[in-house]
């Protein structure tokens, strides 16, 4: 399966910038499909961004966050070629990984 | 003898595609072992603090102290959503020592959005999508050098994207 996770991450001198898309329903639990049944809570709880061993960025969700959640940040510190490694979990244990280069 | 030679490179992809599986399983599970301690020692998923009901709740549970309104916190929302299924806001502060930053939505269900935390050598810019039932207070909680401040702002929502 094609990793849930698009990363594109930028050196721009000495500030790195960081855009990623994950593919997630991001369901909040709150929301009733066409029968009137509650669609149950399937959300991504915590995202991580690691580099060079160090973690340089963390996001707790909630399901308050947009389905296909987006986030960008930038960091300092790295450089070109330079990979970034990003890992995400959800509530129900899934979770899934990936690794971007630097451009 | 195209066809064998097609049939060959097919099956040959699929090889490489299986050893491909493989491989994104094998890297995928040495992180699933290593993240959540990580996580665990550095920073633990706030469980309750995505429960409350209440800006002041959530301040409360998240953080223990008192926000102070600051002009140094911009929070770049728009005026007016129409979609509140995907509400764009973004925050940045010219505040040092960031530690973290969290989006607060008052009229949601649940009132706590997202919490970034930022160590050293991370900006103290954010921008990510959001979810709001409706009209609402969109209040942004940064944590610097052991203070919070906040910013907020009304964003009118023309369609909920909580309710269905």
């Amino acid at each position: 399966m094609a990793s849930t996770i698009r990363v594109r991450a930028s050196s721009n001198g000495d500030i790195t910038e960081v855009q990623a898309l994950i593919q997630h329903p991001m369901d909040s639990g709150f929301v009733k499909n066409a029968k009137g049944e509650t669609i149950p809570a399937h959300f991504i709880q915590q995202l991580t961004f690691e580099h060079d061993g160090k973690n340089v960025f963390t996001a707790d969700w909630g399901g308050g966050i947009s389905k296909d959640p987006y986030v960008k940040f930038a960091f300092k510190g790295a450089k070109k070629g330079d990979e970034l490694k990003i890992s995400w979990v959800d509530n129900k244990g899934a979770t899934d990984t990936t690794t971007a280069k630097i451009q | 003898m195209n066809t064998t030679d097609v049939r060959f490179s097919a099956t040959r992809r699929l090889i490489l595609q299986g050893a491909g599986a493989v491989a994104l399983v094998g890297l995928g599970n040495l992180p699933f072992g290593l993240t959540p301690a990580l996580a665990a020692a550095n920073d633990k998923y706030p469980e309750e603090a995505f429960k409350q009901k209440s800006d002041a709740d959530v301040i409360k549970t998240l953080y223990g102290k008192t926000a102070e309104p600051s002009d140094k916190v911009k929070m770049d929302a728009p005026e007016i959503a129409e979609n509140g299924a995907v509400v764009p806001i973004s925050v940045s502060t010219t505040l040092a020592d960031v530690t973290s930053i969290a989006f607060l939505v008052s009229e949601n269900p649940n009132v706590l959005i997202a919490k970034y935390n930022i160590p050293a050598g991370t900006l103290p810019n954010v921008a990510n999508r959001i979810k709001m039932a409706k009209t609402s207070n969109v209040t942004v909680l940064v944590e610097a050098g052991g203070k919070l401040y906040s910013a907020s702002k009304e964003v009118k929502v023309t369609v909920g994207g909580c309710g269905g």
